[in-house]
């Protein structure tokens, strides 16, 4: 869609606190940490349909009263969207705290497996697990339906999209909206994994999300899935070997890249 | 006169601070050709762009099949049933041949995709290139998707502009034979500079100068002038 914007992070904070309220108030039904597992799954489902809601409304919210004035200008667009995140930040210690809040995890998801002495957190394959889905998900609805059809052909040249019937601004609202609150559905998860969140996680990881699409290449999601994978596994790697190397490392795995094949993995000049 | 498909009246656009339609008014019949005339920058391309909602009237009326659209954004536009061709050849490139179709229909019904039938008779190498990306077409297979394209959204008027531009004479041939085919089924606008195309498919013409309509008649009746004028020069 050819906009930049910075506040994705602020999404995922706040798709991190609204699975944070329901996991507390399904904790008051003693759904959570004293649950059967139906309760628990059904828990963090709850938690994750909150975070796509609350995404979706924010992204609406924003195409609407701000992007959309300010399509096809990137530099307003980085401005506007780090201003709107700033707030949504600021929103959040309102209602919430300034401070760290724990968050409470239905005892099913917690802990690890141990296949054949290999220790993996349970969680983490839950992550792993609705990651592919999503990302199967986007690919089949890009690449197989009208439309994705329609959004790839918004994407080259909106006019003529018009042009042929279709409104393109609410397609793409639409659009705005999905992606928000599938960074929202990311925060929530986020803060599952963690057990901790707090309203500055957003900025912290916007950087990795900014690095990923850097390294994929804009408006590739399989370029997006590689970077991804690259920034975890590198991040993990140097962070066990080296702790305080870890976000260089991945810096220095962009600059190379970057130096290599300007526009990502997957990207297409413009 | 047979019954106007569309007409414009008093029509006035202005881009930025430039005031580029100064009051057109034309009028094209329903199942004919009409051919918009006229120098470069006399706003050819302003006047359908203006019809399409692109480039939205400052004031005036323009009437579609019994339906004030002055107002109307594009989709709704198109939806009402005005297809459009513009001036660059805007097929979707990063889209496959048949994924450009399937965009142009607004329904994916049996009987659009029967349209292709004929398609394919006028255009054959769209058959050819079908599942190939449109960004890898020549220009002229190009130009002859993004009509094509327009063709399979059933639409009642067609407006093409400058279809001929930057293609070979033998390319604007094949292209007049596909453009009087297309006239049996559609009613057509065409803003055209190359003359032997517009008089071989154009019926009615209007020459436009500075954003007025300072001519208008029956293609026949120019041409007719245009050979008087080359034989007595
Ligand atoms: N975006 C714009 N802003 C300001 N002026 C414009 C814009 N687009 C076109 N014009 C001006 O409007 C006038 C009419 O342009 P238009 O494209 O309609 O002409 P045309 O008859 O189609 O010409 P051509 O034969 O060269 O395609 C021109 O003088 C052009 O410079
Ligand atoms: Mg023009």
């Amino acid at each position: 869609m050819d906009v930049l914007n910075l506040a994705h992070g602020a999404f995922f904070a706040w798709g991190a606190y609204a699975g944070f309220a329901v996991l507390n108030a399904l904790n008051g039904l003693g759904w959570v940490e004293t649950g059967t597992l139906g309760q628990g799954i059904l828990s963090v489902l709850l938690a994750l349909l909150a975070a796509l809601a609350i995404g979706g409304v924010l992204g609406l919210f924003l195409e609407r009263v701000i992007i959309q004035r300010v399509y096809g200008d990137h530099l307003k667009q980085i401005l506007i969207t780090m201003g709107a995140s700033m707030v949504l930040a600021e929103v959040i210690k309102v209602l919430w705290s300034p401070n760290n809040q724990t968050v409470l995890v239905p005892l099913s998801f917690t802990g690890s497996y141990d296949v054949m002495d290999v220790v993996i957190n349970k969680f983490r394959v839950v992550a792993i697990v609705v990651g592919l889905a999503v990302y199967a998900g986007v690919m089949a609805v890009m690449q197989k339906t009208k439309l994705g059809i329609i959004i790839r052909a918004g994407v080259e040249n909106r006019e003529v999209v018009q042009t042929l019937g279709y409104n393109i601004n609410r397609i793409f609202t639409g659009v705005f909206m999905a992606g928000a609150a599938l960074a929202a559905v990311g925060g929530s998860m986020w803060g599952i994994f963690r057990e901790q969140i707090t309203p500055a996680m957003g900025d912290e990881n916007l950087i990795f999300a900014l690095i990923v699409v850097i390294i994929g290449g804009m408006g590739s999601v399989t370029g997006s899935f590689l970077g991804a994978c690259m920034v975890g596994l590198a991040f993990n790697y140097v962070a066990y070997l080296v702790p305080k190397l870890a976000l260089g490392a991945n810096i220095l795995i962009m600059v190379i890249i970057l130096l290599i094949k300007p526009w990502g993995l997957m990207g297409r000049e413009q | 006169m047979p019954e106007a498909i569309l007409s414009l009246a008093g029509v006035h656009t202005h881009l930025g601070q430039h005031h580029i339609l100064q009051g057109v008014s034309l009028e094209a019949a329903r199942g004919r050709a009409t051919v918009l005339l006229g120098r470069n920058g006399a706003g050819k391309s302003t006047t359908l762009r203006t019809v399409m909602g692109l480039t939205p009237a400052s004031a005036g009326s323009v009437v579609f099949d019994g339906r004030a659209i002055e107002k109307a954004r594009p989709y709704a536009v198109a939806r009402a049933g005005v297809g459009f061709v513009p001036e660059d050849q805007a097929v979707l490139r990063g889209l496959t041949v048949e994924e450009n179709f399937r965009l142009a229909m607004l329904q994916e019904s049996p009987e659009a995709w029967a349209k292709l039938d004929t398609i394919f008779e006028l255009f054959a190498d769209l058959k050819k290139f079908w599942r190939a990306k449109a960004g890898v077409l020549s220009g002229g297979q190009k130009q002859m998707l993004a009509i094509a394209r327009a063709f399979v959204g059933d639409h009642k008027l067609l407006l093409i502009d400058e279809p001929s531009k930057g293609l070979a004479p033998i390319v604007v041939d094949h292209l007049i034979a596909s453009l009087n085919q297309l006239k049996q089924h559609t009613t057509i606008i065409l803003v055209e500079q190359n003359f032997h195309l517009a008089s071989q498919v154009g019926s009615d013409y209007f020459i436009l100068d500075d954003g007025r309509v300072v001519h208008s008649g029956l293609m026949k009746a120019l041409v007719d002038d245009e050979g008087l004028k080359q034989s007595s020069a």
